[in-house]
């Protein structure tokens, strides 16, 4: 008897295949009919995307604002010139290009046209890439200053800055290199683009967004009257890269036109707390020197700890990829196989790929994960030991001068200089 | 230290930085040199195919855009105008009328048009669909499919990480070049299966 009813549905099984092939391939099910009374059938509406040109234009002008604010950084002097080349910014890149393109998030589409084959970068990605940081390789962060619109929107509101401890600047400082390294993890495993996931001013400017990013952008305005621009300091992952660039930068702006003549009055006027005061050497040489090379030798300790802790972080970490979520949800909870509201669940079981098929998957990439944990975890314990090398490092200044890693050249210190140009 | 010194740690890391930099010139002109190999000079939009698109209903919730920039529209050559149309009406329905609670759609944005006896057309208001995909579900199964979503360009923000694709458990989203945005199902009544129409492009 069961056998019969096997075979009844294994022949109803193959007959519907036919059937459902049949549909799909070969002819309608109900074909469309010869109208006698002249209906005209209209046209399937398919408006066009946004026009090529337009996108090269947005280079275009992305390269222009920076010419323009470089040039009001370095030969004007004018923080009303970068106040009100940030607000044009702000005006086009943020409120009528609605945050995409932008040079943040093209982080992810070089890193995925690196590890995807089937991936190719449109070349104007690929530009909002690496215009800033070239500028910022000669000229310092001033595409900070005047051309990001999430940084010109910050900019607006820092009304009372206060002045947060150096060692709260020093740990915050290193979320943007975590956020760095996740946000390419999670490319490279082709999971997804968490920069722009959690952009949090996108939903500002396009007046449309989830709740919680609407609530998380205000949150970091409100932050920011205070604390200046917290994103761009605690977060942004490109800032990690135009500060590299900064750092070395040939013709970084400077407080002072001509000689610094020491009156301290610059000291208060940088609300990013990016001004180094001038310091002397402090202790003994011989023990600096020493701190120093126990540092160094630790380097390697670091990156070894940090990379084990990475990898051990790699299976909560790969839970963020939709794939291995499935797996693992199928796996441990073999009850949401018969859960209809699970809309996951159900196309995958209809689908036809088998269970372990699927778990193969996932398990591939969450072997990527392992790796990508060691990586993460060691490019984090090597950010770590360098800072404490940059910390013991002691490097003699007589001047007020930028931190050319950390200054946006937002020129608000070049106003409360009395040096005039010799 | 002595003034004599001074010149010389100056010089040092001056060298030292330009070194740097160079170092970082060339690291970025090495980045732009691999990426040039595969980049594309066309812009890429996001587009659903609709082979694989399952009508789970995330497209009408999960788009940055309120309403959905996903919208149905409609392959006339594939319709076949039936009276009993699986997209416009309920399946419980009590009667094939235009009335409201026969309609399958929540938005009521499928127009009921009667053209000859027994056929009837269907036209989407866009400004209405909300792209919940109920219609096309409907017509999936029990017609012939002209119904189908498509991403609309003239709506769609083209974000860098589409919040539907994120989430669409049939992975039916992919980037397409913008000089061929649409997925649209269609074609056969011209001739060829519409799945080699779609991959003509």
């Amino acid at each position: 008897m069961s056998q019969l009813k096997r075979y009844f549905l294994l022949i109803s099984i193959l007959l519907f295949g036919a059937i459902q092939t049949f549909a799909a391939d070969a002819k309608q099910r109900f074909p469309k009919p010869e109208f006698d009374s002249g209906y005209m059938q209209p046209q399937t509406t398919a408006a066009s995307p946004r026009m090529i040109f337009l996108e090269y234009l947005d280079v275009l002008i992305l390269l222009v604002v920076l010419s323009v604010v470089t040039w009001f950084v370095l030969k004007k002097r004018s923080r009303k010139g970068v106040f009100w080349t940030s607000v044009f910014s702000l005006l086009y890149f943020g409120f009528y290009r609605e945050g995409c393109i932008c040079s943040i998030g093209s982080i992810q589409n070089v890193v995925l046209g690196i590890v995807d084959p089937t991936y190719a970068i449109p070349l104007t990605a690929l530009l909002f890439f690496l215009l800033p940081l070239v500028f910022s390789l000669f000229f310092g962060r001033t595409f900070c200053a005047g051309a990001c619109p999430l940084g010109a929107i910050q900019d607006i509101v820092v009304l009372r800055p206060i002045e947060l401890p150096k060692w709260i600047q020093k740990v915050l400082g290193l979320i943007p290199y975590l956020y760095l390294g996740l946000a390419v993890l999670y490319v490279a495993t082709k999971s997804e683009f968490i920069i722009c996931r959690y952009d949090p001013f996108v939903g500002l400017f396009r007046f449309d967004a989830p709740y919680n990013m609407l609530i998380l952008g205000i949150l970091f305005l409100a932050v920011g009257v205070f604390v200046a621009r917290p994103y761009c300091r605690f977060f942004c992952p490109y800032g990690v890269l135009l500060g590299w660039m900064s750092k070395f930068s040939s013709r970084h702006m400077t407080i002072t036109p001509a000689a610094c003549i020491q009156c301290k009055l610059c000291s208060n006027s940088c609300p990013f707390g990016a001004i180094d005061e001038p310091v002397a050497e402090t202790g003994k040489r011989r023990s600096n020197v020493n701190r120093l090379m126990t540092y160094f030798v630790l380097l390697p300790l670091w990156i070894g700890i940090g990379g084990f802790a990475g990898s051990m972080m790699h299976v909560p970490l790969s839970r963020f990829n939709q794939t291995v979520y499935l797996a693992e949800q199928i796996v441990e909870h073999p009850e949401v196989k018969n859960d209809a509201k699970n809309i996951d669940v159900r196309t995958f079981m209809s689908s036809g790929k088998s269970t372990e098929q699927l778990v193969q998957e996932a398990d591939a990439i969450r072997r990527q994960f392992y790796l990508g944990g060691w990586l993460l975890g060691g490019f984090m314990g090597l950010v770590i030991g360098t800072s404490l090398i940059n910390l013991s490092t002691f490097r003699r200044r007589i001047d007020w001068e930028p931190n050319k890693t950390n200054c946006l050249s937002c020129a608000r210190c070049m106003d409360y200089c009395p040096v005039k140009k010799e | 230290m002595s003034d004599k010194k001074e010149p010389k740690s100056i010089e040092r890391r001056r060298f030292l930085r330009s070194g740097m930099q160079m170092a970082l010139a060339v690291s970025l002109g090495g980045v732009a040199g691999v990426s040039l190999l595969k980049s594309t000079s066309k812009d890429l939009v996001w587009q659903l195919d609709p082979f694989k698109c399952v009508q789970c209903g995330r497209c009408a919730d999960e788009c940055v855009m309120t309403p959905s920039a996903v919208k149905c529209v409609h392959a006339y050559d594939l319709c076949g105008y039936c009276d009993l149309c699986g997209g416009y009406l309920k399946p419980d329905a009590n009667a094939r009328t235009t009335a409201a609670e026969n309609q399958l759609c929540p938005t009521a944005a499928i127009k009921r048009q009667y053209i000859e006896e027994p056929y009837f057309e269907y036209v989407i208001d866009e400004d209405l669909c909300i792209g919940c995909a109920k219609c096309v579900a409907g017509c999936t199964s029990f017609g012939n499919g002209s119904l189908h979503l498509q991403v609309r360009h003239d709506l769609c923000k083209n974000c860098n990480d589409c919040s539907i694709a994120r989430v669409c458990p049939a992975d039916a989203f992919q980037r397409v070049p913008a000089d061929t945005p649409y997925l649209i199902k269609g074609g056969f009544t011209k001739g060829g299966s519409s799945k080699d129409n779609l991959k003509k492009g």
